[in-house]
Parts: structure tokens; C-alpha cells; sequence
């Protein structure tokens, strides 16, 4: 038993409706309570779509459970199939529907539909949102595509002289962050290479599409936490091979175009970056106060990956924290923590990763929209980069995330909310003109979403209380500028520590700053 | 149609014909009670809601709340996990460890509800027994009650009556003799200071509050007790009373200046209260709610109206939107039609509206589509498809989340519904 506040993902059941909501021609019939039915909401509220998901849900009852829920579920199933008429069904269950365990795949089986049925199995106890979504895929392309497999050994035909190359790309699904504009950003890329682009899947994929994902050379996997079992399954019956580089960031992008070209076996097409103004941006001279910002890093796995290395090659910040609730990637991610000298978090803990934050104090946290309201809490700038999503990560305009307009989108969502820190500075420096009252606010902060519960902490109590800063110090430390006083404070209470001192004066202060610079 | 002669009404609600009622058995599109958590955990601050429950139900409160705007929110969901189900870990101890862990870090709490969901119920989890224990361990500081939330026995609202249930058997008593009015039902502050104003002027007295806004001052209950209900949906929380001597006192719901006013009506009426005396006391406001809803009189009346069924209080809305505003109604729709406490409201509903009970979603937005209405009432999974179709909606969770009740909120109350047709009839897009 665990508790829980917030979770980073739903339960499996909503990964597989976040692929059949992306389909056309799928429908999920799911043995769920009443209740169970908040997950269309997801879909209709957060995604702004304008159609209900796919999904007839039981909708049983603890009268139904002395009765018969099965035959309930097989009623359920047969009017859906009338009713929406789908080229493919999916059946499972829900976390409670697991308990009663009425098996929906042999129920459905039974009814025997004259449609394909994939039966889910996805533990609901033990496993969570994106592995569901990876497994629904999987288990759906291995249904559709699986008759059209090459008998075992054999090889795949070398593509036809003169033929242009051809790839699918899989992963983007409903409910993903910004996964309607990478898909259109990395179409138009491949596009420009002289790749053709097959099937998009599972994003308005139909089943015969996804019965035909054989067919092009390659899988281009853009969201591994959803495609890459899938992908790995078509590599191996297929034959076809992957490109894994996720092209998110100025250099990712450089290193997908060069897969890409290495897999199809073409030349690199010139004039790719000529929309790519991340690079001269970062190095203009206005973008210096950029440097070595610390930032803390938290989303899914290849989300927070992609932006540790945007972070540290491409703005010149410093990596002070990286982490994933995805802990199936969780060594992809200490991996990369590795490289910048931290310690990974893997954890789906939002109080952990709230301590976290609290104890590095960092000027910028790049997250969620869990981490969003962490930093709008302590007081420190945020921009999102990772589900889970919240209605504002569907914005109307195109903002990509992947290639290099998603760089440049990248560049200023970042940049923005760090000049908006810069801002409050000067708040804080006219604090006393008459202008200024004392509790203005900068303005992004003016909080629109009522107030929290608990009064802001402090950042970071001295962790070990033998470290006194005495009166004259203390008020020292308040006439340096807010964003980096943080730092000020941790430094110059670390090098207290070295020297073994148990107070801290204006003199301690100042020998910090010496003896760390800046 | 107008909204005079408060008593007269009241009375011929009582002696109408059974209204038909179409009930439907198919897939519901509804919320669980564990959803009531979002707004009960407001009212009561020094109470926490703790779920013992799976993953879906901690997403279904985070999702159903929207924003996470609290660092640590006042509810939580212990998430059973497969080492519980396999029999690794023993659940009452994992439980008790989880309510340490959780009231250790929050000293401010006095009052836990242990709120069960599907899972805990389908395995048979005694949250009763483990919530005895557990007050047992933490007394006095920290008093626990159990109550179902789940989705295989609660509808929505139907949280708050399970909730409200359960606190009425920790309720004192009250001497037989002592003669008190009781308001059931969660009101936001504002509203209940009203009413209490009111109570006050009328001599109707003394008046408690359940839920109470801190669980250090529980009402108390007897033969004495008279309950208002400010809600429709708390059937189970009125038979806990009844059974504890407390006398219900039937009335309309406070929604809209007749429902409020009939609705006070009836307590003044267990007070004695001369009828003539009651008027005057109540007319400058009862005056000032129809100024108010004379605004919305035109956007509203002659609309169309087709309720989806979500909160239990669509019998009692449909009433106000039809009596107090013109609106015509088509269907209204609800999870379950407590006879007891809406019997009134039912009566009042015009001849030929469809009233329909439990659901069968893929009928009923048949049954809406070929009807056409002006206005959806509906829950937040249908209202965007809806919109897409070019029909208008207005989301039923709003509705419980809102102050809407009494006299100075019904132009509020009226509002809510016009406001997506004054929307259509602005947009230009
Ligand atoms: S319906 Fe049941 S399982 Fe689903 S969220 Fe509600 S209590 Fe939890």
C-alpha cells in the first residue's frame, strides 16, 4: 500500500484508451465501474476533442457482482460492436474488474465477432499509464500487422532501384504532450530528406494502416515509452529497422537527420536549419545572463533526457538535478544523470520530488505540470516539458516540440518565464520606491488559480541546524538580488561547514564568494 | 408560474399522481462518490479524506479536482498494490502504517475518513473495523470514520450522503426536549450565514450545520431535532437521522426565491410561525432573488431543457429553471430518484416531461440528439462532443460546486445556465 497525493500517471486502463482514442475504427470495451467513466474526460476536457474516446464501459454494480457481470460484459460488447460497427475491438479490464476476474477475452471470444478482438491484459496493481498504452499497441499491432509477416528467415526485399526510401512513424497518441505538432514537424523533415512517411501510428491511424506497417523500410520512434515494444516486435518479424533518436533539441535533431540518412542509405538534403534559430539566439549577447543557470529536471524519460542536453549544450545551463517517474527507462536516465554529475531521481513521489527541488534550489525547474506548481510555490521559474498534460499543453497555435521549430519553440518557453524572473528582480529593487507597495507582485504571478492550501516554505532550512547566521549577516544576504541568493546562501553555508565554523558573518559571506566565484 | 403563495404550493405537491419514470439499466456516464471528496474536504479543514483504493481513484479525484493548486491536499488515496492482493503484505497493518505515516506529517488533522472504493469493497477490505481500530489508536487527537466512496455503490452526490451517514452515528445526542433545527447538507460559508441570518430573524432556533465546518463541533441530534435538507441526494443521511428521533421536515430545495421560500416555509411552519408573519419576514429578500433572476427571465424562458443524469438535484433544477424562468423541459434525467426527499419537487415538474432514472448513455443522447434541445445539462466527458455537434451544454459539475442556493444566490443560479446561451449568441466565430 502506497499513498499517494498526486500521480505523475493514470492507471493502464487509460494508456489503452489513449490508444484507441487516437484510432479511427478501434473501439475498447472495458469492464469497469461507474466511476471509471471520469477518464473520458481526460480526452473531451483536457485534449479539447470533440468526440467522446471509443469506450463502452460495463458500468457494474455491486448488485451485478452476486449476479452474473460477465454476462453483462458479453451484452456490453455486442451492443457496442452494433452500434459503432469497428474494424477492431479491444476488451479488458479495469482495476476492479480485475478483482472479479470474468475474463473479457474468453467472454468476448465467445461471442465471436466477425471483427478482429484483442484481449489486454494489464495488470492494474502493478503497472501504470504508458506501459498500458505501450502494451495495447503492441498487442494491437501484433494482431492487425501479424498476418502480414514474412515467413520466419526470411529476409527483407532491398528496396527497388530509384524507389524513394519509406518509414512510419510510431508513437504519438492521444492526450500526448505536443504530439499532434511533433508528428507534423517530423513528417515535413522526413519529407525534406526525400523520405516518404507511410503510417503514422497509432495517432489517426486506421487499422488497415496499421495492417500495413511492413511496408515502409523503417519505424521512426518518436515516444519509445509508447512504441518502442512494438517497434522492437516489427524489427524482429520484419525485419524493418528504427531510428531511436528522439529529435528533440538543435543537436538531438542533427543526430536524428544523420539515423535517418544512415538507415535509408541517402544524403543528407542541405537547407534543413534554415528556420533553426535556437543556435544564434543562444549565442546573441543578450541571452549571457543564461549562463550556468541551475536547473532541475523532471518528466518521462526521453522528455527529461532530450532536455538535459538542450539545457547543458544548447543554453549553457547547469544540469543540478535530473529525473523520471518513468522507472521502466530508469537506466536510460541514470545514464544520462551520469553525464552531468548528478544523482538520477526515479520516482513517481510528487512529495519526493517536491523535497528534491526544495533541497537543490535551483533557478529553474523544466517538469510537468506537477513540478509547475511546485516552482510556482518556492517562487521559481518553471516551463513545462512532459506529461502528464493539462489543458494548457494544448495550445491552438503550432508548437512542436521535436525538430528545429520545436528547438525554437523550446528556446523561447524557456527563455520566457526566466526574463519574467528578471522582472521580479526589478521588483525588488524598487521595492521602496513609492510606485511600488510592498506586496506587488510580478505580474505572472498573480496567482488566477486561488491560493494554496499551505503557506509557501521558505527555501531550504540549513539541513543541520549547527550553522547560525548571526543578525548582520542575515541581513547582508537579503540585499543580494533574489536569484542568486539562494545560491549565496547554500555556498556560503557549505564553505562555513569546510571551515569547520558554527556562525557566519558578513566576513564569512564574502570569503564564500571569493572562494566560489560568481 | 409565478413564484406566489409559497404554502399553497407546498401543500398541492403532496396529493399529485405518480409522474411516469422511464428507467434505464445500460451504461451510466456518471462519477463515483469518491468525486464528493473534492468539495467535502473544503468544508471541513481540519478533516482528510484518505481512499483506500487503486490507482484509478487516485487519478479520478486529481483528475476530477483539475488543478492541482495544494502542495498536500487535504485527500490522498492509499494505492493497494499487488504485494496487498497476493497476501505478501497484510493490509490492516500496511493501512495502519500508511494512517501513521500520513497523520504524522499532518499534525493539524482532527478528523479522518477512511473512504472505501471498488477494490476495497470487492476484496472485502473492513474499513469499519479498521476504522474503529485505528480511532482507537489515535484518539483523541484524531477520530476516524469509514464511509463508502465507491463506484459500485455510490453515485457522485451520493459521496456526500454516504459521508454525511456516517458522521450522524458520531453525532451526540441531543435531549428529547430540546428543540433544534438541523440544515443537512454541504452549504459553502456564505450561504449558510445567510440562512442562519434568516433562521434568526424568523426566532427559528437554535440551527446547526452538517457537515459542521469543524469536526471538533459536531451538531448534535434527538427527538427534538427538526432537518432542513439542503440537498437532494441524502437519502441515506436522512435515515440515519430518522433513525436517531430526529424528525425530517419535507420541503422543496432551496433553489430559485419559491424554492427557497417554501423551503423555509417549512421550518417556520414546525416553529408556529404565523403564515402572514413569515411573508413579511421573508419579502425583501424573496423580492430581491426575483430581481434578480429577471435578468435571465428572457435568455432562459421557452428554452428547451434536457437534463443528463449526474447530481440527484435535476428534479429539483429542472423545477426552478421551468417555474421561476420559463424554460421548457424535456427530459430530466437523474442517478436515482430519492421519492422521499423529491417527491415535492416532482410534483411540481409540468405534465408530459420525461423523468428518467439510471442511465443508458448510447438511448439517451439518442433520445437528446433527435430532440434538439436548447441546453444540455450534462457531465464534463459529454459536454465538448455535445458542443461539437452544435449543441449547447452547461456542465452539471458546476452546479454542486457553486454557491446556488437560497435567495441571494438564485441570480447566480439562473446565471449558470444562461450563460452558455448568451455565449452562443455572442460568438461569431
Ligand atoms: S469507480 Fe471505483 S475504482 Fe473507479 S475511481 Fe471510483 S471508487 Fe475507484
Amino acid at each position: 500500500m502506497q499513498l499517494t497525493v498526486w500521480t505523475y500517471e493514470g492507471p493502464p486502463h487509460v494508456g489503452a484508451m489513449r490508444i484507441a482514442t487516437a484510432m479511427k475504427g478501434v473501439h475498447y470495451v472495458l469492464h469497469a465501474p461507474q466511476g471509471d467513466t471520469y477518464a473520458d474526460l481526460l480526452f473531451t476536457m483536457i485534449e479539447r476533442r470533440n468526440h467522446r474516446p471509443p469506450v463502452t464501459y460495463t458500468t457494474f454494480q455491486a448488485r451485478d457482482l452476486g449476479g452474473d457481470t460477465a454476462e453483462l460484459f458479453k451484452r456490453a460488447a455486442q451492443d457496442a460492436y452494433e452500434r459503432f460497427k469497428p474494424e477492431v475491438m479491444l476488451v479488458g479490464s479495469s482495476c476492479t474488474a480485475e478483482l472479479i476476474q470474468d475474463d473479457p477475452g474468453g467472454l468476448a471470444k465467445a461471442l465471436a465477432l466477425p471483427i478482429p478482438v484483442v484481449a489486454l491484459e494489464l495488470p492494474a496493481y502493478q503497472k501504470k499509464e504508458n506501459w498500458g498504452a505501450a502494451e495495447t499497441f503492441y498487442q494491437l499491432v501484433r494482431t492487425v500487422a501479424g498476418p502480414n509477416a514474412p515467413a520466419p528467415g526470411v529476409e527483407r526485399a532491398p528496396r527497388a532501384d530509384g524507389a524513394r526510401p519509406s518509414c512510419n512513424i510510431l508513437g504519438p497518441t492521444a492526450l500526448g504532450f505536443r504530439h499532434r505538432d511533433d508528428v507534423t514537424e517530423i513528417r515535413g523533415l522526413l519529407e525534406k530528406l526525400g523520405v516518404d512517411v507511410r503510417v503514422v501510428a497509432p495517432l489517426d491511424a486506421t487499422p488497415s494502416d496499421i495492417a500495413r506497417l511492413g511496408e515502409a523500410d523503417f519505424n521512426v520512434v518518436l515516444y519509445p515509452e509508447i512504441a518502442h515494444t512494438a517497434a522492437t516486435w516489427l524489427k524482429r518479424t520484419f525485419r524493418q529497422p528504427m531510428v531511436t533518436t528522439i529529435p528533440i533539441g538543435v543537436n538531438a535533431t542533427r543526430d536524428f537527420i544523420e539515423e535517418v540518412c544512415s538507415v535509408a542509405g541517402i544524403g543528407k538534403a542541405d537547407a534543413l536549419e534554415a528556420q533553426s534559430r535556437l543556435p544564434w539566439y543562444s549565442r546573441s549577447v543578450d541571452s549571457s545572463y543564461l549562463t550556468g543557470k541551475r536547473v532541475f529536471i523532471f518528466g518521462d524519460a526521453s522528455h527529461a533526457i532530450a532536455a538535459a542536453r538542450i539545457a547543458s549544450e544548447e543554453l549553457g545551463f547547469a544540469v543540478v538535478g535530473l529525473g523520471t517517474y518513468s522507472r521502466e527507462f530508469a537506466r536510460d536516465v541514470r545514464a544520462a544523470a551520469e553525464k552531468y554529475g548528478v544523482e538520477a531521481l526515479i520516482s513517481d513521489d510528487y512529495l519526493e520530488v517536491e523535497q528534491r527541488i526544495v533541497e537543490l534550489q535551483p533557478e529553474m525547474v523544466l517538469g510537468t505540470q506537477m513540478e509547475r506548481h511546485i516552482a510556482k510555490r518556492l517562487g521559481i521559474a518553471c516551463a513545462v516539458i512532459s506529461a502528464p498534460v493539462h489543458v494548457q499543453d494544448f495550445p491552438a497555435r503550432y508548437s512542436p516540440q521535436m525538430g528545429f521549430e520545436g528547438a525554437n519553440v523550446i528556446f523561447d518557453s524557456w527563455v520566457h518565464p526566466l526574463m519574467m524572473g528578471l522582472e521580479e528582480h526589478l521588483l525588488v529593487l524598487f521595492r521602496d520606491d513609492p510606485e511600488f507597495h510592498d506586496d506587488a507582485k510580478a505580474s505572472h504571478l498573480a496567482s488566477v488559480e486561488g491560493t494554496a492550501e499551505r503557506a509557501p516554505q521558505a527555501p531550504a532550512p540549513t539541513p543541520d541546524a549547527i550553522i547560525v547566521w548571526n543578525p548582520d549577516a542575515e541581513t547582508e544576504l537579503k540585499k543580494i538580488p533574489f536569484f542568486v541568493r539562494g545560491k549565496a546562501r547554500r555556498n556560503t553555508e557549505s564553505y562555513a561547514r569546510e571551515q569547520g565554523l558554527g556562525t557566519i558573518s558578513v566576513e564569512t559571506l564574502y570569503d564564500a564568494k571569493a572562494h566560489f566565484g560568481r | 408560474m409565478s413564484a406566489s403563495g409559497a404554502g399553497a404550493i407546498a401543500r398541492e405537491g403532496t396529493g399529485c399522481p405518480e409522474p411516469e419514470i422511464l428507467r434505464q439499466r445500460g451504461q451510466r456516464e456518471v462519477f463515483c462518490g469518491l468525486t464528493s471528496i473534492v468539495w467535502l474536504h473544503r468544508k471541513i479543514p481540519d478533516a482528510f479524506f484518505l481512499v483506500v483504493g487503486s490507482r484509478t481513484c487516485a487519478h479520478l479525484i486529481q483528475s476530477a479536482a483539475g488543478v492541482m493548486i495544494f502542495a498536500e491536499p487535504r485527500f490522498a488515496t492509499a494505492i493497494i498494490d499487488e504485494r496487498d492482493l497476493a497476501g505478501l503484505a497484510d493490509m490492516n497493518v500496511e493501512l495502519d502504517r500508511v494512517v501513521g505515516q500520513l497523520l504524522a506529517r499532518r499534525p493539524d488533522i482532527r478528523m479522518l475518513f477512511l473512504v472505501g472504493s471498488c477494490p476495497s469493497e470487492v476484496i472485502k477490505l473492513d474499513l469499519s473495523r479498521a476504522a474503529s481500530r485505528l480511532s482507537q489508536i489515535h484518539m483523541p487527537q484524531v477520530r476516524v470514520v469509514n464511509y463508502s466512496g465507491s463506484g459500485i455503490e455510490t453515485t457522485f452526490t451520493q459521496g456526500e450522503d454516504t459521508c454525511l451517514a456516517a458522521l450522524t452515528e458520531h453525532l451526540d445526542t441531543a435531549p428529547a426536549d430540546e428543540r433544534s433545527l438541523l440544515v443537512a447538507g454541504c452549504l459553502p460559508d456564505i450561504v449558510e450565514d445567510q440562512f442562519r441570518r434568516i433562521f434568526e430573524e424568523l426566532g427559528i432556533g437554535p440551527v446547526q450545520f452538517l457537515p459542521p465546518r469543524s469536526s471538533l463541533a459536531l451538531p448534535t441530534v434527538g427527538r427534538g431535532t427538526r432537518v432542513l435538507f439542503a440537498q437532494p441526494f441524502l437519502g441515506e443521511t436522512a435515515q440515519a437521522l430518522a433513525k436517531r428521533g430526529a424528525q425530517l421536515l419535507p420541503a422543496p430545495f432551496p433553489f430559485g426565491a419559491e424554492g427557497t421560500a417554501l423551503w423555509l416555509k417549512a421550518a417556520a411552519d414546525a416553529w408556529g410561525i404565523p403564515d402572514l408573519e413569515f411573508r413579511k419576514a421573508i419579502a425583501p429578500r424573496r423580492e430581491r432573488a426575483q430581481r434578480a433572476l429577471q435578468h435571465y427571465r428572457e435568455t432562459l424562458a421557452g428554452k428547451r431543457i434536457f437534463f443528463f443524469p449526474d447530481t440527484q438535484m435535476e428534479p429539483s433544477l429542472a423545477r426552478f429553471l421551468h417555474r421561476e424562468l420559463g424554460a421548457e423541459l424535456i427530459e430530466v434525467g437523474s442517478p436515482y430518484l430519492n421519492r422521499q426527499l423529491v417527491d415535492m419537487d416532482l410534483a411540481m415538474l409540468p405534465p408530459g416531461v420525461t423523468i428518467s432514472e439510471g442511465q443508458d448513455v448510447e438511448m439517451q443522447l439518442d433520445r437528446c440528439r433527435a430532440a434538439q434541445p436548447d441546453l444540455v445539462v450534462c457531465g464534463l466527458g459529454l459536454a465538448n462532443p455535445l458542443e461539437a455537434e452544435g449543441i449547447t451544454t452547461k456542465w452539471a459539475i458546476e452546479l454542486v460546486f457553486s454557491p446556488v442556493h437560497g435567495f441571494e444566490q438564485a441570480g447566480d443560479l439562473a446565471e449558470l445556465f444562461a450563460r452558455p446561451l448568451v455565449r452562443g449568441q455572442r460568438l461569431r466565430v
